[in-house]
C-alpha cells in the first residue's frame, strides 16, 4: 500500500540554520501518528514543507504517492492541515468562512458535510456568528472544521489543542479519533504528551531537525518500563 | 475553476461588507477635489476647449480607478500575511495564474465600482459627454488591471503596513497625481513635458479622457499601446513572483 505520507532526506535552511537535517520517514494510510519534540525541533517546518508552505532544500515529500511540489494540487487536495497559529478572516461568519474554504478546494454545495462538521464540533449554534466574536477555543475548532471541508485521507493538526478548554478537547479528540477509525490518517504534532500517548499507535521524536526515534508507542515505553511517554521523551532528549 | 470563482468572491466580498469605507470614502474625496478645485479655477481655465471642471472629472474618476484597484489587492495581502490568515488560500490547490486572475479581478471590479460612483457623484457639477465609451472602458480595464497588479507585488513584497504605505505615498501618489489628472502636460514647461511621457499613468489619463472628450494630448492608440504593454509586463512578473512562491511559499 503506497504510504500516506511519504517523507525522504528532506533538508532545510533559514539561513545559516539547519531547521531540517535529512528527515526521512513514511506513515502508512490510517496511522495516528505523533510528531513530538521540544520547540525548534523543526516539527512545524516539516509540517509547513508537507502543506506546500515551505520548499525544502533537497528532498522529496508524497502525499498518497502525489509529490508536493511537483503534482502540488493532488497531493493538497489529500491534505488537511490545522494550522499552529490561531489566524482567521474577520470579514466571514463560521459559515460563509467553511463555504470560502470549500471552494478553494473545487467543492460547491457543501452545506450537508459543513452542517455535520459544525455540529460535531459543537459549532452549529455559531454558524452566523462572525469569526471575530468567537471565543480563542471556538476559532481553534473553526480552523479544525476548515481543514476537514474538502474531506481529505490525511489530517495534520498541529498542536490542535493549545489553549483549548479540558470539554472541547474531549470532544475533539471523540471527532478526530472517529475520522481516524473511518480510515483518515492523522498527523499530530502537540505538547501535551499524555494526548499523544492515549491517541498515537506510533510516534516519531525529533530533535535539532533530526528524528532521533520512531516506533510505535507500545514500543517506545516498552524500552522505559514504569515511564510515562513525558518522562520517555525527556530520557530520549537528554542521550 | 470553483477555485479562482471562490477566491474571487472572497475578494470581492471582503471590501464590498465595508463598502461605507472603500468605496463611499474615495468617491467622497474626489468630490471634494472637484469642489476645491472646481471653484477656484473652474472660471479662469479651459483645457482642450473645454470647462476646467468638465475637464477635471475624467481624471478624478481614473485616478480613483487606478488607486483603489491598488489598494484592494495591496491590503487585501498584506492582511492576510500579517494576520496569518493567508494559509487558507495557500494551502488549497488553488493554481498561481487562479490566485492572479481572481485578485485582480477583484480589484479591477472595486475600482470600476468607486470610478462610476465617482462619475454619478459629480456628473451634476459638470457638463459631460462620452463620445467614445469604448476607449473609456478599455483604459479603464488596462488601468485598473496594472495598478491591482502592481498592488499584488506590493502586498507580496511588504512585510509591515509602513513598508506598504512608502509604497503608495512614494510611487502610486506622485505617478497619478503627476499624470496630467489636474492639468494638460502642455500646460507645464518643456522639461516636465517631456518627463511625463515616461510616467504610464499619463498615457492612462489622456486616453481615458479621450473617450470623454474625442481630443487628448497622445493619440489614443499610442496611449493604449503603451497601458496595455505595461499591464502584460507587470503582469508577466507579478505570475513569476507567484509560481516561485516569492514572499509566500518559505
Amino acid at each position: 500500500m503506497i504510504p500516506a505520507v511519504s517523507i525522504v532526506d528532506v533538508v532545510k535552511h533559514f539561513g545559516s540554520l539547519q531547521a531540517l537535517a535529512g528527515v526521512s520517514l513514511d506513515i502508512e494510510q490510517g496511522e495516528f501518528f505523533g510528531l513530538l519534540g521540544p520547540n525548534g525541533a523543526g516539527k512545524t517546518t516539516l509540517i509547513s514543507s508537507l502543506a506546500g508552505l515551505i520548499r525544502p532544500d533537497s528532498g522529496t515529500i508524497s502525499v498518497m504517492g502525489h509529490d508536493v511540489i511537483g503534482d502540488f494540487r493532488e497531493a493538497r487536495r489529500l491534505l488537511g492541515v490545522v494550522p499552529q497559529e490561531l489566524v482567521f478572516d474577520p470579514f466571514f461568519n463560521v459559515r460563509e468562512t467553511l463555504r470560502i474554504q470549500s471552494g478553494y478546494f473545487g467543492i460547491r454545495k457543501n452545506d450537508d458535510w459543513i452542517d455535520e462538521i459544525l455540529e460535531h464540533l459543537d459549532l452549529a449554534s455559531k454558524a452566523d456568528v462572525n469569526m471575530r466574536r468567537l471565543s480563542g477555543g471556538m476559532k481553534r475548532r473553526v480552523l479544525v472544521a476548515q481543514a476537514l471541508v474538502h474531506r481529505p485521507p490525511v489530517i495534520v493538526l498541529d498542536e490542535p489543542t493549545a489553549g483549548v478548554d479540558v470539554e472541547l478537547r474531549q470532544g475533539l479528540w471523540q471527532f478526530i479519533r472517529r475520522l481516524n477509525g473511518e480510515g483518515h490518517t492523522i498527523i499530530l504534532t502537540t505538547h501535551y504528551l499524555e494526548e499523544a500517548e492515549a491517541l498515537c499507535n506510533r510516534i516519531a521524536l525529533m530533535k535539532q531537525g533530526r528524528v532521533i526515534a520512531l516506533d510505535t508507542t507500545a514500543n517506545l515505553m516498552a524500552a522505559h518500563p514504569g515511564a510515562s511517554l513525558e518522562q520517555v521523551f525527556v530520557r530520549t532528549m537528554q542521550q | 475553476m470553483i477555485g479562482f470563482l471562490t477566491l474571487f468572491e472572497k475578494e470581492f466580498l471582503r471590501f464590498w461588507k465595508v463598502s461605507f469605507q472603500t468605496v463611499a470614502a474615495p468617491v467622497l474625496t474626489a468630490l471634494l477635489y472637484l469642489l476645491i478645485f472646481g471653484h477656484v479655477l473652474d472660471e479662469h481655465v479651459q483645457v482642450h476647449g473645454v470647462r476646467y471642471i468638465s475637464f477635471l472629472v475624467p481624471g478624478l474618476v481614473m485616478m480613483q480607478v487606478l488607486q483603489n484597484a491598488f489598494a484592494n489587492s495591496s491590503s487585501s495581502l498584506i492582511q492576510a500575511k500579517i494576520t496569518g490568515s493567508i494559509v487558507f488560500v495557500l494551502l488549497p490547490p488553488i493554481p498561481y495564474s487562479a490566485f492572479f486572475a481572481a485578485y485582480v479581478l477583484a480589484a479591477v471590479v472595486r475600482g470600476l465600482l468607486v470610478g462610476v460612483g465617482v462619475l454619478l457623484a459629480t456628473v451634476w457639477f459638470a457638463e459631460l459627454k462620452v463620445v467614445a465609451p469604448w476607449w473609456t472602458l478599455a483604459f479603464a480595464l488596462f488601468g485598473g488591471g496594472l495598478f491591482a497588479a502592481l498592488g499584488m507585488i506590493a502586498g507580496i513584497w511588504s512585510e509591515k503596513f509602513d513598508q506598504l504605505a512608502a509604497f503608495q505615498n512614494f510611487l502610486i501618489m506622485p505617478l497619478t497625481m503627476l499624470s496630467g489628472v489636474f492639468y494638460s502636460i502642455y500646460t507645464l514647461p518643456t522639461f516636465w513635458q517631456g518627463l511625463s511621457h515616461y510616467n504610464p499613468v499619463f498615457y492612462m489619463i489622456d486616453g481615458f479622457r479621450y473617450g470623454f472628450f474625442g481630443v487628448s494630448d497622445v493619440a489614443p492608440e499610442t496611449s493604449l499601446a503603451v497601458v496595455v504593454a505595461c499591464f502584460a509586463a507587470v503582469s508577466m512578473l507579478t505570475l513569476r513572483l507567484l509560481k516561485r512562491g516569492w514572499k509566500l511559499r518559505g
